[in-house]
This record gives C-alpha cells, sequence and structure tokens, in this order.
C-alpha cells in the first residue's frame, strides 16, 4: 500500500507500529540482539539496529511468485522471531503477495502498479520460484509471463531478495531435463543488487534476518561468491553439526532404524550431504529452534545448493560414485582383456617372426668370415 | 558451474572414466606383460624343494642385513609411507564407502583422527624420499621424469584430502572435488607408469625367488 495513502490508524514508522501494538522496547531489543547475533553483528549493533528499525518507515515490499511450490511462503509465515504479523505490519509493508492479500485479479495487478510507482526506485523485490524461458504459456500471472513481470518490477526496485533455491538457482524445475527451461532470477536481472536466500525452503530466520539487515543499514549483507549473506551462509553444515564428533570418531549409523540411529550417530552413510551444503540449519534450526532435519534423524539432502537435485542420489553417501556400478567395471575388464589378448598376439607374432628370420650360423660361416 | 557441479561430475563420468581406464589398464599391462612367457629352462634345478618364490615374496619385504644401515631414509620412509596409505586408502570411512558403492564389500573403518596422523607421515616420508633422491648422486642419476610424475601423482591425492579434511585453501567442496580429481588422475597413470608396481610387486617377487632357487641360491 502506498504510503502517504496511509489512513491514520496505520503507523508510518516501525516504532509507532509496535508501540500500537503493545510491544514493550525490551522485547523490541530481544527482538534486535537475536537478529544481530544471526547476523554476525557486533553484539554493540543491537542497539543501532533498533534504533534504525524503529525510526525507519515501512518498507515497502513486492512479492512474486513464479515457479514454485509455495513452501518458502509457508516457511515464512513459521517465522518465529519477528512473527509474520510483525514482520508484515511492523516491519514491512507487503503491497503484493497472490497467495497472502486479499485483493485477487485487477485489484491485485493494481496493488503492484501502485506500489511501484509510489516507491519507485526504493521498494523491496522478493521473489520466489524460478522463471520459464522455454515457453512464456508455462507460467503466467494475470496473463502477464514470469520473465516481462520479473523485468518489469525489478527495474525500479532498490535490490531484490531471491528466496528459495527455485528462484536463486532454478530449483527443482530447473533439474535434468529442466522441461521449462527454467532459470533463477540471476540469470535474468543483471543490474540490480540481488540477495540470494537458497533452500528448499529457506530457513524462516534467515529472510527475516536479511530484511532486518536491509532495514538497519538500507544496504545488502555481505555476499559470498553464490550471492549468499555470508552471516547466514559461512559453514558447512557438517561442521556446526552435533553429531560431528561421532563422523570424527568414525561411528556412523548404517540405517535409518540401527542401534546407531538410536544412538544419534553421525548420518554420513545415510547420504548426508552436510559437508558440502553451506546453510545455517544445524545453528538457527527451524520450528522456534526446535530441531533441523538431522536432529530428526534424516541427513542434509543439500538442498540451497545449486542443482541439489541433479548431484548424485540423496541417499548415497558423499563419496560414494553417482553412477558408477561393478557392471560398468565388468565391461572394462573385458575391453582389458581383449586389447591384453590382441597385444598378446601382436607380441607373439613379432617373436615368431624373428624366430622365422633367424639364421643359424654355424663355426664354418664364422671362420669363413675371418679369412 | 558451481563447485557442487564440479563434484557431482568428479563422482560423476570423471569416475567413471578413470575407473574404467584404470581397470582395463591394469587387465592389459597384466596381459601384456605374463604372456610375454618365457623360454622353457632346459637345465636341471639346483635345488628341489618348493617354495623358495613364496618365501621371496615375504622376505623381500624386510631389509638384507646390514642395508637398515645404510639406507635409512629408504626404508624407513617406504614402510611410513606404503603403511600410512593403505590406511588412508582402506580404512577412512568415506573411502570404505566408495569400495561399497563399487563393489557391495565393506568393513569397519578406523577414527579420523588416526588416518589424519597416517596422512601426514605419509606426506612427510613422501618428502624424505624426495629429498634423499636428489640428495644422492647415484638415485638422482637413475631418476627419469616418471619417477617425479609418479612421486606427485601419488602426493596429490594425500595433499588434497589432507587440505579438504581441514578446510585449507579452498572451501571444502572445491577442495574435495580437486581430491577426487587427482585421485582420477593417479587412477589412470598407474596402469602405465611404475605405480603398476602395486599389481605387479608381489608376482614379480616370486619369480625372482622361484628363478634363483633354480640357480641354487634359494632364500
Amino acid at each position: 500500500m502506498n504510503q502517504s495513502d496511509q489512513p491514520d490508524n496505520l503507523p508510518g514508522t516501525v516504532g509507532e507500529g509496535l508501540e500500537q501494538r503493545g510491544v514493550s522496547r525490551r522485547e523490541f531489543l530481544q527482538f534486535c540482539t537475536t537478529m544481530t547475533a544471526m547476523l554476525a553483528l557486533p553484539p554493540s549493533m543491537a542497539s543501532v539496529m533498533a534504533d534504525a528499525i524503529a525510526k525507519a518507515r515501512r518498507q515497502s515490499v513486492i512479492w512474486l511468485s513464479f515457479q514454485e511450490c509455495t513452501g518458502c511462503t509457508e516457511s515464512i509465515t513459521r517465522s518465529h522471531s519477528p512473527t509474520l504479523e510483525n514482520l508484515i505490519f511492523d516491519l514491512i509493508s507487503l503491497d503484493y503477495h497472490h497467495t497472502l492479500q486479499a485483493a485477487s485479479g485487477e485489484a491485485a495487478e493494481h496493488a503492484r502498479a501502485l506500489a511501484m510507482k509510489d516507491n519507485e526506485g526504493k521498494y523491496l523485490l522478493i521473489v520466489d520460484g524460478s522463471i520459464p524461458m522455454g515457453n512464456p504459456g508455462y507460467s503466467t500471472i494475470a496473463g502477464i509471463s514470469n520473465y516481462d513481470m520479473l523485468v518489469e518490477t525489478a527495474r525500479g526496485a532498490a535490490a531484490i531478495v531471491a528466496v528459495g533455491t527455485c528462484a536463486t538457482y532454478g530449483g527443482i524445475p530447473k533439474a535434468d531435463p529442466n522441461p521449462t527451461g527454467a532459470v533463477s532470477v540471476g540469470d535474468i536481472v543483471k543490474d540490480k543488487p540481488i540477495i540470494n536466500v537458497p533452500g528448499c525452503p529457506p530457513i524462516p530466520v534467515v529472510m527475516t534476518g536479511v530484511l532486518a539487515h536491509f532495514l538497519t543499514f538500507g544496504s545488502i549483507p555481505e555476499l559470498d561468491e553464490l550471492g549468499r549473506p555470508k552471516s547466514f551462509y559461512g559453514e558447512t553444515i557438517h561442521d556446526r553439526c552435533y553429531r560431528r564428533p561421532f563422523y570424527d570418531q568414525g561411528k556412523f549409523a548404517e540405517t535409518f532404524d540401527d542401534e546407531a540411529a538410536r544412538q544419534g550417530w553421525c548420518l554420513f552413510k545415510l547420504g548426508c550431504k552436510g559437508p558440502v551444503t553451506y546453510n545455517a540449519c544445524a545453528t538457527a534450526k527451524w520450528n522456534d529452534g526446535t530441531s533441523f532435519p538431522i536432529q530428526s534423524g534424516h541427513g542434509c539432502i543439500g538442498c540451497s545448493e545449486p542443482n541439489f537435485w541433479d548431484a548424485g542420489p540423496l541417499y548415497k553417501a558423499l563419496s560414494m560414485p553417482v553412477s558408477a556400478s561393478s557392471f560398468m567395471l565388468a565391461g572394462a575388464a573385458a575391453a582389458g582383456a581383449a586389447a591384453g589378448v590382441a597385444i598378446t598376439w601382436h607380441n607373439r607374432s613379432i617373436k615368431a617372426a624373428a624366430k622365422t628370420a633367424h639364421e643359424q650360423v654355424t663355426v664354418q660361416d664364422l671362420m669363413r668370415e675371418d679369412k | 558451474m558451481s563447485h557442487l557441479d564440479l563434484l557431482t561430475f568428479a563422482r560423476g563420468s570423471a569416475l567413471n572414466w578413470a575407473l574404467m581406464l584404470f581397470v582395463a589398464g591394469v587387465i592389459l599391462r597384466l596381459f601384456e606383460i605374463y604372456s610375454l612367457g618365457r623360454k622353457a629352462d632346459l637345465a636341471v634345478s639346483r635345488t628341489e624343494p618348493p617354495g623358495s618364490g613364496m618365501r621371496t615374496v615375504f622376505t623381500r619385504t624386510l631389509p638384507p642385513r646390514g642395508m637398515l644401515k645404510r639406507e635409512p631414509v629408504t626404508y624407513i620412509s617406504g614402510y611410513v609411507f606404503h603403511t600410512g596409505l593403505f590406511l588412508a586408502i582402506f580404512f577412512l570411512a568415506p573411502h570404505i564407502e566408495l569400495f561399497r558403492g563399487l563393489t557391495g564389500l565393506h568393513w569397519p573403518a578406523l577414527p579420523t583422527a588416526l588416518i589424519d596422523a597416517a596422512v601426514v607421515a605419509a606426506m612427510v616420508a613422501l618428502l624424505a624420499q624426495l629429498a634423499n633422491r636428489m640428495a644422492s648422486p647415484v638415485k638422482r642419476m637413475l631418476s627419469g621424469v616418471g619417477d617425479y610424475v609418479a612421486w606427485a601423482a601419488t602426493l596429490l591425492p594425500l595433499l588434497t584430502g589432507y587440505m579438504a579434511y581441514h578446510h585449507l585453501f579452498f572451501e571444502y567442496t572445491l577442495m574435495l572435488t580437486l581430491h577426487i580429481f587427482s585421485v582420477e588422475l593417479l587412477l589412470v597413470l598407474l596402469p602405465f607408469t611404475k605405480l603398476f608396481h602395486a599389481f605387479s610387486l608381489f608376482i614379480s617377487r616370486w619369480y625372482n625367488g622361484d628363478w634363483f632357487r633354480r640357480k641354487g641360491v634359494a632364500s
């Protein structure tokens, strides 16, 4: 919604909004302290963040959903701190999100157009889902192709947050054989800062942390070479996993229901991709910090990495071959044996030829040569 | 191409080709060597009791009298390197999973810290061997390009594996990929370089032992 058109009862700044909802300064500082810790900022930044967010006008956000499963939205609605309610009404002004908004059809598209016009160059664009390039008709919203809507909306955005592995790297729609020609946001938009928040879905607090950073500093957090915020994606799941000591001791679960699994030993042999997956699951966790996949007994599937779906079987250990088989090796052995027979035949024929060409020299021959 | 894509390639097509070349190469070389045959020995054997060949297979593992003192670096670094390499290849849990993936066979692993120490020892031994090879005029003269290539191809998997485990130099996914590539290079080179001794060693020891028995110098 356009901020200048806001009715009087809607807050202008986040601080006012918090006050209206009876959120105490203590609670707000607690939230900011959590966020600064999550973003790997110095503790002193908590009060800076609190001041900045309290004074910030509610950030206009346009959320576009393309080829996705709504899992990312499901995830953010379970964002424990802040809650979605806080997020929508206190921190941001979610001007367009076709799953969550009440308006539909023309009214919905009008809201997007208005937000774009009123906040030209200032609004934040959040995208989940990949963009089909094979045929524009594969995915459309209000008759507009995903590609056209992305290009049009990205033009006036201050920054873009690509949430979920589909928007960041193409995700499952891009998995081989990629029937829709799916691409990521970064494949299309080249002239805007893009924050990649991958995961299938991403951890809620990672999404809200990125938004809190943007509101506090007005800039995007430090990113790695894959465009991910370093504070959340700086370390692998494996390195921060509470089961890591078992890996080092060589203690592994062999099946999902053996004694070792019940003892909580390492899931590497069951295909855990934690060693090559950069995400904050092992530290931030899910459901209000309750648990994460490995803690609930299943290995990491590496969902926040590019092309994870095509990175070998989910239940094969990382050190296992992706496709090599004993049948293949037997074939190679047979080929080697056939080549061996050929080379044997070749060597023996050289030997036989040498034997045939060999002329016997007698003593008389040698004596004749001496003369 | 992301690091994970590169890793998938290393674990996929690259590994398939390296394994196929390795297996085919080893079988080919074995055929090549053993099908040459030997001329029949028409002389009467000097020593009758059999078993000299088998004994030699084991006795050649130990240094002849006085040789350990004369060539301590060669022997000690040789033992340390081969033991370290053997433990790393066959007793690191992820490696056992590789063998399980290929053959279905598996066995208990050793603690990672122990393998880590064995790998460090093996790398130090390899460096000592190189220094010794270059310092000794005789060894230096006997060494060709193939010797140094074999040395480097053996060191690389140990070094990259160590660096991957300790998160040195490159991030883990890329380092792990480089480790797998280095092993693939080793697999392809092995059948066609002196590294083939991994397969020919015991058979040639047996042959020498048996031959010497016939000459009357049984071990």
